[in-house]
């Protein structure tokens, strides 16, 4: 990596390394860099909303049948087969990666979903590199300490651009149409992230880690979870921060986006009737409603 | 558009695949940008402002800067009064911190999963893996075999002896009837003060070591007793780490934190008369609290008013504002034709 990227003293271009401005209002009490963040997602988020999306043709819907399936009569009825007609059903290569979106689908709020995927993505990819030298190396070594920094800043972009998802598909009431699994498996993914941000905390071997995982412990204790999970114990906390919790992780994030590709994404909430079943069809379609 | 469906019908309906119309997309050229915006802000991030890395506490420094500090709490462990040494479940069989929620306790439920005996862990198994000088091993065979009684006359002058002095002063030169207690308590000093105690408490009569329990508990202890006088305290309390100062969100130096920590350390500091902070039962009852809130929002599709809320300030009219611009056009040249 460039010479002039990676820094030799450990420091950013902008030093941090001194005490934070801290706010007052009645009981809150909050830091700058905190207060920062938490104005940028409020940002991103109203201008999400304000700005206008890219233009696009619209396309009319040739496809009025594309839900259905044909059946795959080679497939036989072996559990394969069955797998496969399975997997075809709910998942058609159409549904899977499609080329086309419906018309309404068209707002910058919709992006925080894929950057969550690209911050997630990221998150995972600096990790593994953290892992190579093992838990202490970065403390000494500055490319070590350049990567923890790319691991914590894709973290903090993670949690921000799951948030601001969040905060986007509650007011889309995105689980309309049977999509309520869809928003279960994201908050989900949302509490385990924060234990597992918290885990990874515990494993920084530094003054911070020392601390958080002093403090926590009663909490831990409290919930009957301390008897269990030791936020003291470094070895467990780490085990647990790069084996099971991102593996849990993945798999409901899989999920959850899956979800999305097999519900396809939500009509807007007062879609009109000539949209929602087809220009053609006046009355209810009988089929629809199964 | 709304009054020609009835609720479960449209309901039915938004899930079908969409009969509308469309637009082109290209879901992995979607997802590639994504990942290369990501990579930038981070690259970019990272450059401008590196991250945190406080190196630390030891058992040494503490010794080091605060000899008293350390001495009243090494003498509180053998005296049984520390925090850590009056616990209870996971560590022990005291009651100092055990918690409960109306009659039910966790905590309890589950007892002793981690045993911790403060005077053993922390001063007497150290002080006896040193190599043994004649007045150290008469010290403590003394202190093994003194009375309760005996014990309690030692600690109470010693206590005299180290009270009232600056946690950063030197240990006094004498303390008048504390028995075998200034050279146990000397002793450990020293062995903290050369660093020696912080391998002891990891190590255990284990070659590797993955699990702090034992000295961050140790140090822990004179943050309990001493709040931010001691070294400890002093350093958080500076850092604004300290849960009372929603310390959860933050972080050392001037990075962000964990600030979706918000919710769960806000509870905490209200200024309500009782504050959770300072309860007894303050973190099981912000854990209950955060319990039915987080399951609250994994069932906001099902729970009314949570879910209607969206309905009734339509941000969505804003989000879809192209799709209800045409749709409405359209509709409009419909009724025209
Ligand atoms: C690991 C974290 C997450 C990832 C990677 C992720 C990713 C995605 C992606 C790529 C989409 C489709 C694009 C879009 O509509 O934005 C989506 C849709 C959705 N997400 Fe997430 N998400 C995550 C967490 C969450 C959370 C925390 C919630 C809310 C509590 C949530 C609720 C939803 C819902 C309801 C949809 C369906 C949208 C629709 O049908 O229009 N997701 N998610």
């Amino acid at each position: 990596m460039a010479q002039g990227f990676v820094s030799q003293s450990g420091q950013g271009l902008i030093n941090l390394n001194h005490p934070d401005h801290y706010f007052h209002w009645g009981f809150l009490l909050i830091s700058l860099a905190n207060l920062v963040v938490i104005a940028i997602m409020l940002a991103l988020f109203i201008l999400a909303i304000a700005l206008p999306f890219l233009p696009s043709t619209s396309l009319p819907n040739r496809e009025k049948d594309q839900g259905d399936h044909q059946e795959d009569a080679a497939a036989g009825s072996t559990w394969t087969g069955r797998l496969r007609r399975f997997g075809l059903r709910y998942l058609p290569p159409n549904k899977l990666l499609p080329d086309t979106q419906p018309a309404y689908v068209a707002s910058w709020v919709y992006v925080f979903g894929v950057l969550t995927i690209g911050g997630l993505v990221m998150v995972i990819v600096t990790g593994l590199l953290l892992a190579i030298a093992g838990p202490a190396w970065w403390h000494f070594s500055p490319l070590g300490r350049f990567i923890n920094s790319m691991h914590l800043w894709s973290v903090e972009l993670f949690m921000g651009f799951m948030a601001i998802h969040l905060w986007g598909k509650y007011w889309m009431s995105a689980w309309r149409g049977k999509r309520q699994l869809t928003w279960i498996t994201g908050v989900l993914a949302f509490l385990v992230a924060i234990f597992e941000a918290f885990t990874g905390y515990l494993s920084q071997t530094n003054f911070d880690s020392q601390w958080i995982a002093f403090e926590s412990k009663d909490a831990f204790n409290a919930g009957g979870i301390g008897a269990f999970i030791n936020p003291m114990n470094f070895g467990q906390a780490l085990m647990l921060h790069i084996s099971l919790l991102p593996l849990v992780l993945i798999v409901i994030a899989g999920l959850h986006v899956l979800l999305v590709r097999i519900r396809g994404v939500v009509p807007p909430a007062e879609a009109g009737p000539q949209d929602l079943l087809g220009e053609d069809q006046g009355a209810m379609d009988p089929e629809v409603g199964q | 558009m709304k009054g020609q469906l009835s609720g479960r019908e449209r309901s039915q309906l938004e899930a079908v695949h969409w009969r509308g119309p469309l637009r082109h997309y290209d879901i992995l050229k979607e997802a590639t940008i994504a990942v290369g915006i990501v990579l930038v802000l981070v690259l970019l991030l990272s450059w401008v402002f590196s991250s945190p890395d406080q190196p630390p506490v030891t058992l040494r420094q503490w010794a080091q800067a605060q000899p008293t500090g350390f001495s009243q709490t090494a003498l509180s462990e053998l005296a049984g009064t520390s925090d850590s040494a009056q616990y209870g479940p996971p560590y022990n069989s005291g009651s100092q911190e055990t918690q409960s929620l109306g009659p039910i306790s966790p905590e309890r439920l589950f007892g002793v999963r981690i045993p911790v005996n403060s005077a053993q862990a922390f001063v007497l198994r150290p002080l006896a893996s040193l190599p043994a000088t004649p007045k150290l091993r008469a010290a403590l065979r003394s202190w093994a075999a003194a009375s309760r009684a005996q014990r309690r006359r030692w600690v109470a002058a010693e206590q005299r002896a180290l009270s009232g002095r600056r946690l950063a002063s030197a240990l006094p030169r004498s303390a008048p009837g504390a028995g075998p207690l200034p050279e146990l308590l000397g002793q450990l000093l020293s062995m903290a003060r050369s660093g020696a105690l912080d391998a002891q408490l990891v190590a255990q009569g284990n070659f590797y070591t993955t699990n702090y329990t034992k000295p961050l508990l140790f140090l822990g202890d004179s943050w309990k007793a001493q709040k931010s006088k001691s070294y400890w305290g002093e350093l958080v309390t500076a850092g604004h780490l300290r849960s009372s100062q929603w310390g959860v969100m933050n972080e050392t130096g001037s990075w962000p934190g964990q600030p979706w920590l918000w919710l769960y350390t806000m509870w905490y500091q209200l200024p309500t008369n009782a504050p959770l902070s300072t309860s007894p039962n303050g973190d099981i009852a912000v854990l209950a609290i955060m319990s039915v809130l987080s399951l609250a929002l994994l069932l906001v599709p099902f729970i009314p008013v949570l879910r209607d809320l969206p309905r009734w300030i339509p941000l969505h009219r804003w989000i879809w504002r192209r799709y209800y611009r045409q749709a409405k056009a359209e509709a409009g040249g419909r009724g025209s034709r």
